[in-house]
C-alpha cells in the first residue's frame, strides 16, 4: 500500500526523493479521510515552499485541507491534470496524482521524515 | 489534539451503519454516518435512483388538546389553521426578537393533535421553549423524539421502493401530505416530505422496529439501485435545493424575512411570538437578504467565508448535479440582485462569483 521508497509526514503527505528533486503527494490514508476530492489548489513553478508551511490545498465535498510542504525548496512543476480531474487524487494518490515536484534546498531534511513502516505504525495499522 | 469526548448519542440504526462500513462523525452530539460509499455517489443515487437516510436523530414533539392549534399558532409563524387533516407544512419557531428558535415541520393529525418534526440538536431547546410558552393554553406538549426513529426514502424510485412494504397507496399522497398506516406490519407515519429536492418520503416508526424496516427497505429498493446515504450527501442535496439549515441560513439572530422565508410568516393569522418584531423589521425595510451564488472564479466559497464589501457565506460547496460550485450567502440589500457580481474571500483571496436564482436544482415534475 505505502511505497517503501517514499518518506511520510504526520500530516499525511509523502515525498519521493530522486537526486536533488522531490515529488510530493498526499497519502492514501489522507484521500480516504477526505472523501471525494473536488478541487486542488497548487503553487506555480518557481514558488518557494517552506518546510511545515502550506504549499496548497485539497478540497473534498465537505472540507478544505492544507497540504504542508515536507521540505524547503522551490516548485519545479505542479500536476496540471488535477485542475480538471481532481478525482484522480482519490484513485491514485501515490502515483499519477502526485501534486508538485520541487527542487530540494537541503537533502538532510528528508531524514527526519517517516519510513513506510513508521508511517503505517503511526496510522495504527 | 484529542479532546476528552463526551458520550455520543446513537440512533437505533447505529450498529447497522457501523456494520455497513459507514464513516461516522460527531454531528451535534450524535454519532452519525457522514458517508457510506462516498458523498458524490450517494448524491447521484438520490437524484437518479433512491437513497435511504437515517434521520432518527431528528426530534419530534406532539401537541394535543382543545387548544393545540392555538398553541402551535402562537409559537410558530406559519398558519397551522390552514392545514387540513393529513397535511404538513414548513414553519419556524420564532423568538420574541424575530430570530429562529428552530425551523420545523408541522403535521396536522387531528384538530386537537399536531406533530412537529424539529432539528436534532435543537430538540431539547424547542421542547423547553414550547412548554414555557404553553402556560395559557389548554394543550399538552410531549417530547416523543426519544421513542421514534425517522427514515427518509428519497429519490425518483422512492414510491416504488416503499410501496412494496405498505398497503397504504402512496401515489395519491401529495407533496407535504402524510398518512398514518403500516410499513411492513408496524405502525408508521408516512409523510411525502424530504430535504433533498427529490420526491420521497419520511417515515416515522418506533425505535425497536427501525433496524428491521431499514433492512427491508434496502432489500425492497435493491432492484432500483438503492443505497444508504449519509449526512454529507444530505447536505449537498439540500444545498442544491436551496433549503435552509439551522445554524447556517437561519439562527436565533437571523429572521425569516431576510432568510427569504416570508412565505412562512402569516401576519394576518392573529398574534404569535415574534410578530411585533417581524412587523417592525418589515416596516423598517430589510438590511440584508439571503441569496444564491455560483463561483465564476476558481475555488469553492464555503460556510463562514466573507463576501468582499459585506456579507458572508452561510453554506457553500460543490453542487454535484448542477455542476457548479454553489452557495447561499447574506448580502447587503443593494447587492442582493440576480446577476450581481460578488467576490468571495477564499483564504485571503477575492474570488469571483455571481448571484443566481435559487433553487439551484429543481427536479422535473
Amino acid at each position: 500500500m505505502y511505497p517503501e521508497n517514499y518518506k511520510y509526514t504526520k500530516e499525511h503527505e509523502w515525498i519521493l526523493v530522486e537526486g536533488d528533486k522531490g515529488t510530493i503527494g498526499i497519502t492514501d490514508h489522507a484521500q480516504q479521510e477526505l472523501g471525494d476530492i473536488v478541487y486542488v489548489d497548487l503553487p506555480k513553478a518557481g514558488t518557494a515552499v517552506e518546510l511545515g508551511k502550506a504549499l496548497g490545498s485539497v478540497e473534498s465535498v465537505k472540507a478544505v485541507s492544507d497540504i504542508y510542504s515536507p521540505v524547503n525548496g522551490e516548485v519545479l512543476e505542479s500536476n496540471a491534470e488535477l485542475a480538471t480531474a481532481p478525482e484522480k487524487l482519490n484513485a491514485d494518490p501515490h502515483g499519477a496524482a502526485w501534486l508538485v515536484k520541487v527542487k530540494l534546498a537541503d537533502l538532510a531534511e528528508v531524514a527526519g521524515l517517516m519510513s513506510a513502516a513508521d508511517y503505517q505504525a503511526y496510522l495504527g495499522e | 489534539m484529542e479532546s476528552a469526548t463526551a458520550v455520543l448519542l446513537k440512533t437505533p440504526l447505529n450498529a447497522v451503519h457501523r456494520a455497513s462500513g459507514a464513516k461516522m462523525v460527531d454531528f451535534g452530539g450524535w454519532d452519525m454516518p457522514v458517508q457510506y460509499t462516498g458523498i458524490l455517489d450517494e448524491h447521484a443515487t438520490v437524484r437518479n435512483r433512491v437513497g435511504l437516510f437515517d434521520v432518527s436523530h431528528m426530534g419530534e414533539i406532539e401537541i394535543r388538546g382543545p387548544q393545540a392549534l392555538e398553541l402551535v399558532n402562537w409559537v410558530s409563524c406559519n398558519d397551522a389553521g390552514k392545514l387540513q387533516l393529513g397535511q404538513a407544512h414548513y414553519s419556524g419557531l420564532i423568538l420574541e426578537g424575530g430570530g429562529f428558535v428552530d425551523d420545523i415541520l408541522v403535521h396536522k393529525f387531528a384538530g386537537d393533535h399536531y406533530f412537529l418534526c424539529v432539528n436534532a440538536s435543537n430538540q431539547n431547546k424547542d421542547f423547553a421553549h414550547i412548554v414555557e410558552q404553553s402556560g395559557g393554553f389548554d394543550a399538552s406538549v410531549e417530547n416523543v423524539g426519544p421513542t421514534l426513529s425517522q427514515i427518509a426514502v428519497q429519490g425518483p424510485r422512492a414510491v416504488e421502493t416503499l410501496q412494496k412494504l405498505t398497503a397504504t397507496e402512496l401515489a395519491p399522497i401529495g407533496y407535504y401530505w402524510f398518512k398514518s398506516g403500516e410499513v411492513s406490519g408496524t405502525p408508521a407515519t408516512i409523510a411525502r416530505t424530504g430535504y433533498t429536492g427529490e420526491d420521497g418520503f419520511e417515515i416515522y416508526v418506533s425505535n425497536d422496529e427501525a433496524p428491521r424496516i431499514w433492512k427491508e427497505l434496502m432489500a425492497a429498493g435493491e432492484e432500483f439501485g438503492i443505497k444508504p446515504a449519509g449526512l454529507g450527501a444530505r447536505n449537498t442535496l439540500r444545498l442544491e435545493a436551496a433549503m435552509a439549515l439551522y445554524g447556517h441560513e437561519i439562527t436565533d439572530e437571523l429572521n425569516p424575512l431576510e432568510a427569504g422565508l416570508s412565505w412562512i410568516v402569516k401576519f394576518n393569522k392573529g398574534e404569535f411570538l415574534g410578530k411585533a418584531k417581524l412587523l417592525e423589521i418589515k416596516a423598517a425595510g430589510l438590511k440584508r437578504k439571503l441569496c444564491g451564488f455560483k463561483m465564476t472564479g476558481r475555488g469553492i466559497g464555503r460556510d463562514g467565508y466573507e463576501i468582499a464589501g459585506g456579507g458572508w457565506v452561510t453554506s457553500g460547496g460543490p453542487g454535484p448535479t448542477v455542476g457548479m460550485n454553489i452557495g447561499l450567502c447574506y448580502l447587503p440589500l443593494e447587492k442582493a440582485n440576480i446577476g450581481q457580481p460578488i467576490q468571495v474571500m477564499i483564504r485571503n483571496q477575492a474570488v469571483d462569483a455571481e448571484v443566481i436564482a435559487t433553487p439551484f436544482y429543481k427536479r422535473a415534475k
